[in-house]
């Protein structure tokens, strides 16, 4: 097997500048990947996952440099090879996706210039030999319409097809081996889903080899049969893909699989892993999880543990296995996921009967008394153009949505990316505007109210952001930034009380008082966000918007926030409106969802209602295309063809006919009024009338 | 009274603008995050060498920013009955300590440290006939022998001597520091030392025990050496030549020090109000506002600036030309013109930072904590000055320095097209414009575009130090990056 290994890596190791001292970001990876065979690298952000990545085509970045070790392809070290001989591997033997594609296409270049470009390099092609291969290319990678597309610039084509294009390239030279790093990151799920459909086609067809990396454990399940997890510049475990899914050894992988939000951990505490991966040249000696592991022992913090065979595919880097010394050990080891129970609970029932939902829904149903309404809200901002910068049509994000939001309840807003449902948060909080329709807040109307009158309603709601990274002015000291809202809206008038109160609202959110004092820079993402958390509290508010809190964290740090916002909806009766593209949050956290498609809610219901039977066309669609960590689970997709229409000029009838399987023929004249399916569920499709 | 003070304009202007710094270096020390940002810059060794010599610069420049005229009729006008009278001419506390250089003029160009003129004149024998040769100077050299033949011999003894002092004076200094350490600290002489030149750390030290004392000592004896030589040789020699009316060209140079400032400073003192808020108005408020300053600083930047100025400058001269009654004194008259021309300079300067500033406004709004603090209710007022402007001012601060830089040269250029400061004002553009002349003779001129490029240089190169210093002390990506 190691001979007819397409790729062999050994002992890689890449160092970096840090200041005046140089420290290893990747240190003794070694791994094969077989003609044909897909072979993932997991982990989270900063463990060294992507900088492998290019240290194997040689294109690491100038900081960093490559120190020792070999990349055989196909027999040749690549580490070997001059720089003109590299350059003949690029592209022809060894190919590479971007993860953002967006900004890895030249702006300037047409779609066929930038291929052509790639093939007159790899097979001395051009004019009209060039072109016919370029035209063969976007088709093998489901560019419709391929003709037209050639002449394009990348600022005419969409995400999805820009990484269409993006593979088209990759594919110009016939590598034999493909590395994708994260190619789907950037996409929503619906596109995801037929990237990775095509790029599983395109490795099937052509008996490539596939290096994968990505931090979705999902995607991994979908797509890989053999898998390395990557921690702190270091393979921890490689197995494959059905071993590391039900029996993951090293303690990082089970507590990444623990820290996953779905079904079954509804209503308890998710797993988290202490702390966070420390930062380059922080490395510990010994072990580098040691700090973060439950099973961790004296050894670990002396020693770093060598590889352990467990089966002969399945490798872990952990004392706990080793042969010798097994007397100092802790308990015996066990290779199985430390959620067992969750497994079995979710593959048997999944949603078809999960008892435990339906009694937490009752329980929370008595109670149910509205604090926030939102009727036919519409937010339409003009295009303007032409010399007087006169109204030419508008991009109606938000065009006609009804929401009721119960107290103590979480309401999920999910959809795509573009479909309005950020707008529908910033206009409940009179961020943006002017809109048309009611809001009403406790009882008030705020549509209309001037920014005076709606300055002592703002208490009462209250937003989250997305990117913990913009969401804190870097200028001001975590102190100020929690008391400016009492301050301005006069929660707590004085400022020693307001000193006091700070304290109080970062022990809520598990932050060490002295924290105070210091700048958002100094924290890291999942810190942020628990700031940003207790800035929100601060002004006591009834119903908070989170608006993807937790998009931007790795998963350990995801779940951290999760356990925070759920317990302090129990403790302080909160209302969440969770607006998130993320199923499994959907399934741990709401209580009702509501499936928005280009400005329009298109099915409300209780997240049993949604989960276990989606009506509409586009949430069914939507659910299956959502990667389950579970490569038993590998089931037919429905993949929805096309993508999002553009909400400047939304297509006639419904909105969906256009990517609809079912679609009749009065979706592509009439949009359906919303039918009442049940006490809970409605949905706005012609197949329910 | 023996002297009248007499308190010009950019007097006023500068010292007020003195006066703001001490408060706000004031206001500075309470504030904790600003004195640690502050303490950053002071372990900056480059930065606070740059310091040292601008704060070198600043003392020339402050010195010679405090006027007066002095008494003529003196001792004997003793009787009180009779109003005192006063000289016409305006000196400066820099001209009383220079008197030597500035009363001593030749006939005409010298070069540095010469005997004799540069130029061949009518010299009378001894035995009276007359010949054409380079006449000796009247000053230059006047203790030596006819032939100056010891020149070279007193050039090194005098070199020696500066060196001597200036080690003197250094030794004297850094003592000086290492006891007030020592006493601050309250620990052995020798232990201040080594701490000052980073040989040894002490235990658990923080802000300022890291204080780059080294770099502000090296910077010191650097300066001092170069003080020291200048004042041993132009007490006997013109250290830097003469020029064409036979003035010192190291007087002329050190004169120039307070124009550059005073159109550096001065000039962003007009310009940074205007840019700042119209920069932030436009990119926060946005619809007809951002309209009305686009329009604005547009049609301003599309005016070709020189002759903008040309014409604001003209108009002025003839203001004050026909109203000779409001000037007591021809430096009151250049002040005036100095002062008038900082002020156009600023309103047409400002078009760049300001849209600088709105772009940044434009992509700071969009950002979630400024939405954050729109949900919090706060005022349009508030978000400015607590979100939005302290996130703009490392982009002031950088532009500032750089116009700093780019100011003291565009007085150069102004003053070479005859637009800048009023002719009898000493400045480094009239200094270059003259060179331009002296350039183009034969045998050249070289020594006062020399001094010129010199001292201009060292006040620019240390100010953008400074300020770069500065930037890596207050920028956040930058700070929190190191």
């Amino acid at each position: 097997m190691m001979t007819a290994s397409l790729l062999s890596v050994r002992d890689l190791r890449v160092d970096i500048n840090r200041g005046r001292r140089r420290a290893p970001v990747v240190d003794g990876v070694s791994f094969d990947i077989n003609e044909g065979e897909t072979f993932a690298i997991v982990g989270e952000s900063g463990c060294g996952k992507s900088m492998t990545a290019l240290a194997l085509m040689r294109l690491v970045p100038a900081a960093a440099r490559l120190v020792s070790g070999s990349v055989h392809l196909a027999g040749r070290d690549l580490l070997e090879l001059t720089e003109g001989g590299m350059r003949e591997v690029r592209g022809r033997e060894l190919a590479m996706i971007f993860q953002e594609p967006n900004t890895s296409l030249n702006p300037v270049l047409t779609v066929a210039r930038q291929i052509g470009e790639v093939l007159e390099r790899q097979g001395g092609l051009r004019g009209n030999d060039a072109r016919a291969r370029t035209l063969a290319l976007l088709d093998a990678v489901g560019i419709a319409d391929a003709q037209r597309r050639l002449d394009e610039y990348p600022f005419q084509l969409s995400g999805g097809m820009k990484q269409r294009v993006m593979i088209a390239m990759a594919l110009a030279g016939d590598p034999k081996m493909l590395i994708a790093d994260e190619p789907t990151t950037a996409l929503d799920v619906t596109i995801q889903a037929q990237i990775l459909d095509l790029l599983r086609v395109l490795q099937r067809e052509r008996r490539m080899g596939m290096l994968l990396i990505s931090h979705d454990l999902g995607i991994v399940a979908e797509m890989a049969q053999r898998v390395a997890v990557m921690y702190a510049g270091e393979i921890v475990e490689v197995a494959g893909v059905t071993e590391f899914f039900a029996a993951p050894c090293h303690p990082y992988a089970k507590k990444l699989f623990a820290a996953l939000p779905d079904i079954s951990r509804r209503g308890a505490l998710l797993e988290t892993i202490p702390g966070q991966v420390p930062s380059v040249g922080d490395w510990p000696a010994g072990c580098r999880f040691a700090a973060r592991c439950p099973a961790a022992f004296g050894l670990c913090r002396e020693r770093a543990p060598e590889v352990v065979a467990i089966s002969a595919t399945h490798t872990v880097r952990c004392h706990l296995y080793a042969a010798s010394e097994t007397q100092q050990k802790p308990g015996s080891p066990r290779c199985a996921r430390d959620d067992e129970a969750g497994v079995f609970a979710k593959s048997a029932a999944t949603w078809q009967s999960s008892a435990l939902v339906d009694g937490e829904l009752d329980r929370h149903h008595e109670s149910k008394q509205s604090v926030l309404d939102a009727v036919d809200l519409r937010m339409h901002f003009p295009i303007r153009g032409g010399l007087l910068k006169r109204t030419v049509g508008s991009v109606r994000a938000v065009d006609g949505v009804s929401l009721t939001l119960a107290r103590g309840r979480t309401l999920a807003l999910v959809g795509e990316s573009g479909c309005g449902k950020t707008t529908v948060g910033k206009a409940l909080l009179q961020l943006v505007g002017p809109g048309s329709g009611s809001i009403r807040l406790a009882g008030r109307e705020l549509m209309g109210l001037s920014r005076r009158e709606m300055r002592p309603l703002r208490r009462k709601i209250q937003m989250i952001f997305q990117d913990p990274f913009a969401s804190l002015n870097p200028r001001m000291r975590v102190g100020e930034i929690i008391s400016e809202g009492m301050a301005a809206l006069q929660v707590v008038a004085s400022a020693s009380l307001r000193d006091q109160a700070v304290h109080a609202l970062l022990a809520q959110v598990g932050l060490p008082a002295e924290a105070a004092l210091r700048y958002p820079h100094e924290f890291s993402g999942g810190q942020r966000q628990r700031i940003a958390i207790a800035r929100t509290l601060a002004v006591q508010p009834d119903v908070i918007v989170c608006d993807e809190p937790t998009s931007a964290l790795d998963v350990s740090v995801q779940a951290q926030i999760l356990n925070l916002l759920r317990e302090l909806q129990e403790r302080l009766d909160l209302s969440y409106l969770f607006i998130t593209h993320n199923f499994a949050v959907v399934e741990y956290l709401a209580h009702e969802v509501a499936v928005m498609y280009l400005g329009r809610i298109v099915e409300f219901g209780s997240v049993a209602d949604i989960l276990r039977d989606p009506r509409h066309p586009y949430t069914v669609a939507l659910l299956s295309a959502v990667p389950v960590p579970d490569p038993g689970q590998r089931r037919e997709r429905l993949l929805l063809a096309g993508e999002t229409p553009s909400p400047a000029h939304p297509p006639a009838g419904c909105h969906f006919h256009l990517r609809c399987a079912k679609v009749m023929d009065i979706c592509r004249r009439q949009y359906p009024e919303s039918t009442q399916l049940s006490a809970s569920h409605r949905v706005s499709c012609h197949l329910f009338k | 009274m023996n002297f009248l003070p007499v308190l010009l304009w950019t007097d006023l202007l500068i010292w007020l603008l003195v006066l703001l710094l001490v408060v706000a270096a004031i206001a500075a020390r309470r504030n904790e995050p600003l004195r640690r940002g502050w303490a950053h810059v002071g372990r900056n060794r480059g930065g606070m060498a740059a310091a040292t010599v601008l704060a070198v610069f600043f003392v020339v420049g402050l010195s010679d920013s405090v006027h007066f005229r002095s008494r003529i009729d003196g001792a004997n006008g003793a009787n009180g009955a009779m109003p005192a009278n006063y000289a016409v001419e305006v000196r400066s506390l820099l001209d009383l300590s220079l008197g030597h250089l500035r009363n001593r003029p030749e006939k005409s160009y010298s070069e540095p440290l010469a005997l004799r003129l540069y130029n061949k004149d009518l010299v009378q024998l001894p035995d009276g006939r007359q010949t054409r040769d380079y006449p000796r100077l009247r000053y230059g050299g006047s203790h030596l022998d006819e032939q100056g033949t010891e020149r070279g011999a007193d050039v090194a003894a005098t070199l020696a001597r500066a060196l001597a002092a200036a080690l003197l004076v250094w030794s004297a200094c850094a003592a000086l520091l290492t006891l007030g350490l020592s006493r601050r600290q309250g620990e052995r002489l020798a232990a201040s030392w080594r701490r000052i030149w980073g040989w040894e750390c002490a235990a658990g030290e923080s802000g300022e025990s890291n204080f780059a004392w080294s770099a502000v000592l090296a910077a010191l004896g650097g300066v001092l050496l170069v003080a020291a030589i200048l004042i041993a040789l132009s007490a006997n020699y013109h250290a830097f030549g003469t020029d064409k009316v036979g003035q010192d060209v190291l007087y002329l140079a050190l004169k120039s020090v307070r124009t550059a400032l005073i159109i550096g400073l001065l000039t962003t003192l007009v310009l940074l109000p205007l840019a700042v808020t119209l920069g932030i108005m436009a990119g926060y408020f946005r619809s007809w506002v951002d309209d009305l300053v686009q329009y604005l600083y547009t049609t301003i930047s599309s005016i070709p600036g020189v002759l903008l100025i040309a014409a604001a400058v003209l108009m002025m001269q003839v203001v004050i030309d026909s109203h000779p009654q409001w000037f007591a004194t021809s430096a009151e008259r250049a002040d005036v013109r100095l002062l008038s021309l900082c002020l156009i300079l600023g309103m047409t300067s400002w078009t760049s930072l300001c849209r600088l500033l709105r772009g940044e406004t434009l992509k700071l709004s969009q950002l979630e904590f400024i939405l954050a603090a729109h949900a919090f209710g706060l005022s349009h007022r508030r978000i400015i000055v607590r979100h939005i402007l302290p996130n703009l001012m490392h982009i002031v601060l950088i532009s500032l320095v750089m116009d700093f830089s780019q100011l003291v040269l565009a007085e150069a250029v102004l003053s070479y097209v005859g637009i800048g400061v009023d002719p009898s004002t000493i400045s480094f553009g009239t200094m270059i414009n003259s060179a331009r002349m002296e350039l183009a003779r034969e045998p050249m001129v070289w020594w006062s575009l020399a001094a010129a490029f010199s001292f201009m240089f060292a006040l620019v190169l240390s100010a953008n130090l400074l300020a770069d210093a500065v930037r890596d002390a207050f920028d956040p990506q930058i700070a929190g990056s190191s």
